[in-house]
């Protein structure tokens, strides 16, 4: 039976963020398969971000009307609502991680957010952008990738509304390839030169902020890609890449590496990838696929992956329940340990693994119960910003962590069961580590008081909090 | 777990293959730490925001500069000048007596192709030392660690960043520098109960990762108690400007002047970003930087250190030529690379004068790659393997 609700957690904190206490109390006892058709009859049980109504164009007659002063003030203004909002859509979408709904859904939507990395300043288009990867996250990988080819918010950080007949860009074209589909070593530069001439004329209106095909900048002209010659439009550039079994293999392999091991195993990523070759790049059936296979259980698979700051940052709001009193904190807690929502690093999005791991940042981590629970002192700041389209985002300074915690949650579901210090620490290890190996029990009594059991129960979940075995899922 | 189940595992420890040294196990062990050894130091200041070049180095004798900076061009009765065209920003007397001992060279012209104007990026792009479209994930000085620390290396403190957070250029694929602000810091934070009882768990781990966790960690405080200890033997008598840059230096230099096995410091100084009335801003922060510098140097050669070191100082780009509307300038492209030492092969100025007569679009074109830069401090001065570091072939200069 425990090794039945072991995996019952592996899948939640692989498919989802984690599991609540009262969750885990509902789902533990559960038959595997149940668990796993659930979260799948649940994918649609989604919300979308919705911290703006509508866009609001920017009246650029008005705007050139203004002497220059004022002009200059209002842009600032602009800016820094759209910061605001940017920084709210960033709390928003971090509650979703713990909401416990469409929980498949969220973490595919992170990890595509991942893939399909892009900066904005335009909240409106991280907004939508953000909505677009969340209602084609579990679809089919061609709608996606064409859905993504038509965002706005990429179609400009990837300069495509500077690709024109004349004077193509090659931007989108060449991550298009290198990053989002087949991956380096599958296509040659003139690959690159015909798709970017294939998306000319893909852009944005920038008084609607949606996609606009312009026509005249369009080169209609015949195309040499990939081994084929024709009038190719991007469209027909994507069918042409998706028809390459070395796609499927990229992104099953990608998938593989977040969602079961870093560690790859290619015998099993390829037949993966053949499957999700053969389905026409049904994403929902390779993830089926991959929950429903018995070495997706294995004990080699637990609690191996290292949580990204914001998968940490879920762990906490599922497993204590915790709520920020003030935005500040989470996106201060984003920017030390270097994974800010909508700010990846570059389009090759954030690396992850060890890369999460130095120091500074471990040391941060491993306080991280002690600075929420016993409201410790923050010793470390971060780095000035220098992009103003981050200035006045992220504090660079923070006293406290000020947080509620949900511990009657915790309680009600472990100090039933049995007032036995060793059982009491044996299940609170089974639901807050994923290891295989658990902290060790001698370390985890020091800092524990027994005053009282749930006293006990709040000490001891704390210490197993400040564990490097924590970090894993 | 059973305590009986945690007594076995502790009973196995000994045999495993990630078997992780408890801190003071460590600490002996970083006697043995041989691979890529030197004793060279390399000190490298970052100014973020991209310092305005030319009015730090000001060509006094150039109209262009007078014409495209009518409000903001320093005068040339101002100008601490050093040839018959050049000169330094009047606020850098510290630096200018750098320069008068001849232990100050500085590279005009430093840059890299299609440059690019976003702080971030282009940040990235010095830190990674990668082309201007392609994106590397590890420091160069991180790789550097990570072809010095072939075999074993279990010292987090062979590079060192005297900031709260390392930046990306000191993470390697397996190596990473330390970030301390200060060693005392440092050591209070890793001397909590709750870490000390973390980091002397034998434990033997079986996954790469769990295991690397743990190993960052007893890296961590052993490093920290190994800095500490060195750090208190002596405090520096030099008096350090009081300021955040002028702590960090010092902090730079107790630490050589104590003879600690690091090779590399990293610290940076921000606000350079001078799109609005830049005079006040900039003079400060020059200032603050030339005044702190010329203690920092001072500290070193007093203490017999300063042939070991080489201080680079750098930042993400210049600025447009032209001053703006609102008597600040723009970001642009090529700007200058101070290079200190005390046995410089060119002191002085290494190469020509930006020529503001050919400007691309309004910048100044590179003539010198940053990374010909990289590939002379980490072959000449680190005696370290250019190529592997810095991905592909980059000739050496001869300014050290």
């Amino acid at each position: 039976m425990k090794n039945e609700s072991q995996k019952i957690l592996h899948l939640y904190n692989r498919a989802g963020f984690g599991i609540s206490p009262e969750n885990w109390q509902k789902q533990k006892e559960k038959k595997i398969n149940e668990a796993i058709n659930e979260i799948f009859q649940d994918i649609d049980n989604y919300e979308n971000l919705k911290v703006l109504d509508a866009f609001e164009p920017v009246d650029r007659d008005a705007m050139k009307s203004l002497p220059e002063d004022e002009r200059k003030m209002k842009r600032q203004e602009m800016r820094k609502k759209a910061r605001e909002e940017i920084k709210t859509l960033n709390t928003h979408w971090l509650s979703h991680f713990s909401s416990e709904k469409a929980v498949l859904r969220e973490k595919m939507t992170l990890f595509w957010h991942g893939h399909f990395a892009c900066e904005s300043k335009f909240s409106w288009l991280v907004q939508t952008q953000n909505n677009t990867i969340r209602k084609y996250a579990l679809g089919n990988f061609r709608d996606l990738v064409l859905a993504i080819s038509k965002d706005p918010a990429m179609l400009l950080y990837l300069n495509n509304q500077q690709n024109k007949k004349a004077s193509p860009n090659e931007n989108y074209a060449r991550e298009l390839m290198e990053l989002f589909t087949i991956g380096i070593g599958n296509y040659t530069e003139n690959d690159i030169k015909e798709a970017a001439r294939a998306f000319t004329g893909w852009g944005v209106n920038r008084q609607t902020a949606e996609y606009v095909f312009r026509q005249k900048q369009h080169d209609f002209d015949e195309k040499a890609f990939m081994g084929k010659t024709g009038d190719f439009n991007g469209e027909d550039i994507i069918d042409i890449i998706l028809e390459k079994e070395e796609t499927a293999q990229f992104i099953t392999s990608k998938i593989y590496r977040y969602f079961v091991n870093p560690v790859p195993n290619e015998n099993r990523i390829t037949s993966l990838a053949q499957s999700f070759y053969n389905s026409d790049y049904d994403i929902l059936a390779l993830m089926r696929e991959i929950f429903e296979s018995d070495w997706f259980y294995e004990e080699e698979n637990r609690g191996v992956c290292i949580k990204s700051p914001v998968e940490l940052i879920a762990s906490f709001q599922l497993n204590f329940g915790i709520e920020f009193l003030n935005p500040d904190t989470p996106l201060f807690i984003q920017k030390i340990l270097d994974q800010i929502l909508f700010f990846p690093p570059n389009v090759a999005g954030w690396k992850g693994g060890k890369s999460w791991i130095d120091s500074s940042s471990l040391m941060f981590r491993l306080k991280m119960a002690e600075l929420f629970f016993y409201a410790a002192e923050i010793s470390i700041g971060n780095k000035e910003e220098e992009d103003v389209s981050k200035q006045g985002l992220i504090k660079s300074q923070l006293k406290k962590m000020e947080v509620t915690a949900n511990w009657e949650s915790l309680f009600n579901t472990f100090q039933e069961s049995t007032s036995d210090v060793e059982i009491l620490f044996e299940n609170l290890c089974d639901y807050l580590i994923l290891t295989n190996q658990k902290p060790s029990q001698d370390f985890v009594t020091k800092f524990t008081k027994q005053d009282s059991t749930d006293m006990f129960l709040k000490t001891m979940s704390i210490a197993l909090a400040s564990t490097p075995e924590y970090q894993m899922r | 777990m059973k305590r009986r189940d945690f007594l076995q595992n502790t009973a196995l420890a000994t045999a495993g293959t990630l078997w992780i040294p408890s801190f003071l196990k460590q600490y002996e062990t970083i006697q043995k730490y041989k691979a890529g050894n030197t004793d060279k130091i390399l000190v490298i200041i970052q100014l973020s925001g991209g310092n305005d070049g030319l009015n730090t180095i000001i060509p006094f004798e150039n109209d262009l500069y007078y014409n495209a900076r009518p409000k903001l061009a320093i005068p040339k009765t101002e100008v601490l000048s050093l040839n018959d065209e050049l000169g330094l920003n009047p606020v850098m007397t510290g630096l200018r007596n750098i320069y008068e001992e001849g232990y100050l060279s500085i590279i005009n012209n430093v840059g890299y192709p299609n440059p690019n104007r976003s702080h971030f990026r282009s940040t990235d792009i010095w830190q990674t030392a990668s082309d201007s479209d392609e994106y590397l994930s590890t420091g160069w000085l991180g790789r550097y660690l990570d072809a010095a620390c072939v075999g074993d290396c279990t010292t987090a403190h062979k590079a060192i960043e005297v900031d709260d957070t390392l930046s990306l250029v000191l993470k390697g694929e397996e190596m990473k520098g330390l970030a301390l602000k200060n060693p005392k810091k440092l050591h209070k934070v890793t001397q909590s109960p709750h870490i000390q009882a973390l980091a002397n768990l034998n434990q033997e781990h079986e996954n790469e990762n769990i295991a690397y966790l743990y190993k960052t960690l007893a890296e961590t405080v052993s490093s920290a108690n190994y800095i500490y200890d060195k750090s208190t033997v002596k405090e520096s008598t030099e008096e350090y400007p009081q300021n955040k840059f002028g702590n960090n230096l010092k902090t730079i230099a107790n630490l050589i002047n104590a003879g600690l096995e690091t090779n590399i410091y990293y610290t940076s100084l921000g606000g350079f970003d001078t799109h609005v009335n830049q005079k006040q801003a900039q003079d400060r922060l020059l200032k603050v930087y030339s005044d702190a510098l010329e203690v920092f140097v001072k500290d070193l050669k007093k203490n017999g250190k300063l042939s070991q070191v080489v201080v680079m100082t750098f930042s993400e780009f210049g600025r447009r030529v032209a001053q703006n509307a609102s008597n600040g300038t723009d970001h642009g492209t090529a700007n200058q690379v101070f290079i200190i030492g005390e046995s410089l092969n060119k002191a002085g100025f290494y190469n020509e004068s930006p020529n503001l007569s050919d400007l691309d679009e309004g910048d100044l074109k590179y003539s010198v790659d940053f990374r010909n830069i990289y590939a002379t401090l980490l072959s000449t001065h680190l005696d370290s393997d250019v190529e592997s570091v810095l991905t592909q072939k980059f000739d050496t200069l001869d300014f050290i």
